[in-house]
């Protein structure tokens, strides 16, 4: 097995305040990672460093054999302007964009892509559907549905199942399961730690430092859970300074 | 009698016909523009904009007088520098683009007026503010077809990436870094289009033919493209209907143009089918099969 993703010493944070907190680890190439926390532990943060949309504020964060192109990333709360005027079909066929560009049209085989992935996500006949008519769910799931054609090998999802009821969440659930099959690395920020066990075999348990990585079994114990819980509260009380480093 | 009233002023006078050239240009790359604008939510942001050309055209005004030439490249410049200054001042500061673009274009004016009023009388501004379609001479005309010329190819050029970085900004940015190359060509294209249609139609006037249209194509159609196409229709229209009232009324025309698109923006306000007015007052059962 090879890493996929590597941190180094790595500190990412806003106005200098940082939010991931001197990280080390690595993450192996088609793993299929739950990263847990309490809130405030730098989880969406970690996502966005990864993803390229937050510098480091030290050390640093290495891709092997993936370019950042390749990764696929879904934000927390993905902002969306649902009052333009679109329809679900030609927002999943913005997921080929790394491959048509400005001016590629898209392909017979573009258009039945698009077409096999809206219905992979369930939403078969809503295709010409103006996204403001869609749910929470249903958005959701046409998020996912542009996951699938963006044909990622990293994929990123922040707190995807949050809000969604759980006949969605087992049905994308699924697809979680089919990228992994694919050999596709998956890291994804959950809070709910039942699904986590049921649905994640490795775990990397996050408060601005690793607590713990590895199996989720191993990983979610509750002497982790509160260490975590601990570290949090600590590192808030006294966030000013950097103890490390001094 | 109704070919004495529709054609006939623009058989009779070529001054008509130039003027109808021009605002035909206008509403053909402007109004396109102007749905754009609304569906990214900066319906001001072209007024700002005609705002803040002024110091340019006055510093062309104040070389070279009332020429085409030199105001063209002054309003275009200051233009240029308002957009991508607000923009970039947007991007690494912590104002948003709404009130870095306000404190631009006001400084921009207020420098504008300043410049105006150094040489020339209080005529000359009004010609600034407010045009003058009926006096459209070739130079004019051919400024005003090329800019609708780049504006379809631009606007053709971008749209795909507009449209991504309007619906899901974030998506475009994780994707690609065509974010900011397009907004600022975007906001390229509007300066030329108001700039172009401030020889036309005057700085404040140029605004209503790219927002009018658009925002009564938004009421009309929930489709982008029936958008784009029923906007510059209308401005079309509106420049035509004005020509022939403000032709027949003895009333100045870049005012009437704006007005008759004002007119058609109320009718669209009232009986648009995709956000109208009476569409809200009567519920309407769901689909059926």
């Amino acid at each position: 097995m090879t890493a996929a993703i590597r941190f180094d010493d790595l500190t990412l944070g806003y106005d200098r305040h940082p939010a991931v907190h001197h990280l080390d680890g690595e993450v192996e190439a088609g793993t299929l990672l739950a990263i847990c926390g309490p809130n405030g532990a730098g989880k969406s943060t970690l996502l966005k460093g990864i993803v390229g949309a937050l510098a480091p504020l030290s050390g640093a964060i290495s891709l092997s054999r993936v370019k950042p192109r390749d990764i696929a990333y879904l934000p927390q709360a993905a902002d969306i302007d649902r009052s333009f005027p679109i329809d679900v079909f030609d927002v999943v066929g913005m997921g080929l964009w790394k491959r048509i560009g400005l001016f590629g049209g898209f392909s017979a085989r573009d258009e039945e892509k698009i077409h096999d992935a809206i219905a992979a996500v369930g939403l078969r006949g809503f295709k010409r559907r103006p996204i403001a008519t869609l749910s929470g769910g249903q958005l959701q799931r046409m998020l996912f549905a542009r996951l699938l054609i963006q044909d990622a090998a990293v994929i990123l999802l922040d707190e995807p199942f949050t809000a969604i009821d759980s006949k969605t969440t087992s049905d994308l659930l699924d697809l979680v399961a089919r990228w992994r099959a694919e050999k596709r690395t998956v890291l994804a920020v959950l809070h709910d730690l039942d699904l986590v066990r049921r649905h994640f075999p490795q775990t990397l348990l996050l408060a601005r430092q690793t607590i713990a990585q590895g199996r989720t079994e191993a990983v979610l114990t509750p002497e982790n859970l509160l260490k975590a819980k601990a570290m949090i509260e600590s590192f808030d009380r006294q966030a000013h300074a950097c103890e490390r480093a001094a | 009698m109704f070919s004495e009233l529709l054609i006939s002023p623009f058989v009779e006078f070529a001054f008509m016909r130039r003027a109808l050239v021009g605002a035909t240009a206008l509403a053909l790359a402007g109004s396109p523009l102007g749905v754009f604008l609304i569906l990214r939510r900066m319906s001001l942001t072209g007024d700002a904009m005609a705002h803040a050309i002024l110091p340019g055209a006055a510093i062309g005004y104040l070389f070279a007088g009332l020429s085409l030439g030199p105001m063209t490249i002054g309003g275009l410049a200051a233009g240029l520098i308002v957009a991508v200054g607000s923009g970039v001042v947007a991007r690494a500061t912590i104002l948003r683009e709404d009130a870095s673009l306000a404190a631009f274009y006001l400084i921009s004016l207020a420098l504008g007026v300043t410049l105006v009023s150094i040489r020339g009388s209080n005529i000359d501004l009004l010609h600034v503010l407010f045009g003058s379609v009926l006096a459209l001479d070739d130079a004019t005309l051919i400024l005003l077809a090329a800019i609708a010329s780049v504006t379809m190819a631009g606007l053709a050029l971008l749209y795909r990436p507009l449209v991504m970085e309007t619906v899901d900004p974030g998506f475009l940015a994780s994707v690609s870094r065509a974010s900011g190359p397009t907004q600022i060509a975007f906001l390229t294209l509007v300066v030329l289009n108001l700039v172009g249609g401030f020889q036309a139609l005057g700085t404040l006037l140029a605004v209503g033919m790219m927002m009018l249209p658009a925002a009564s194509a938004r009421l009309i159609s929930r489709d982008m493209t029936a958008m784009i196409a029923i906007a510059a229709a209308l401005g079309w229209l509106a420049g035509y209907v004005g020509l022939v009232i403000s032709f027949h009324a003895s009333l100045p025309s870049g005012p009437v143009i704006i007005l008759t698109a004002g007119a058609l923006y109320l009718l669209a306000l009232i009986f648009g089918p995709a956000g109208g007015l009476l569409r809200g007052l009567k519920p309407r059962s769901h689909l059926e099969a």
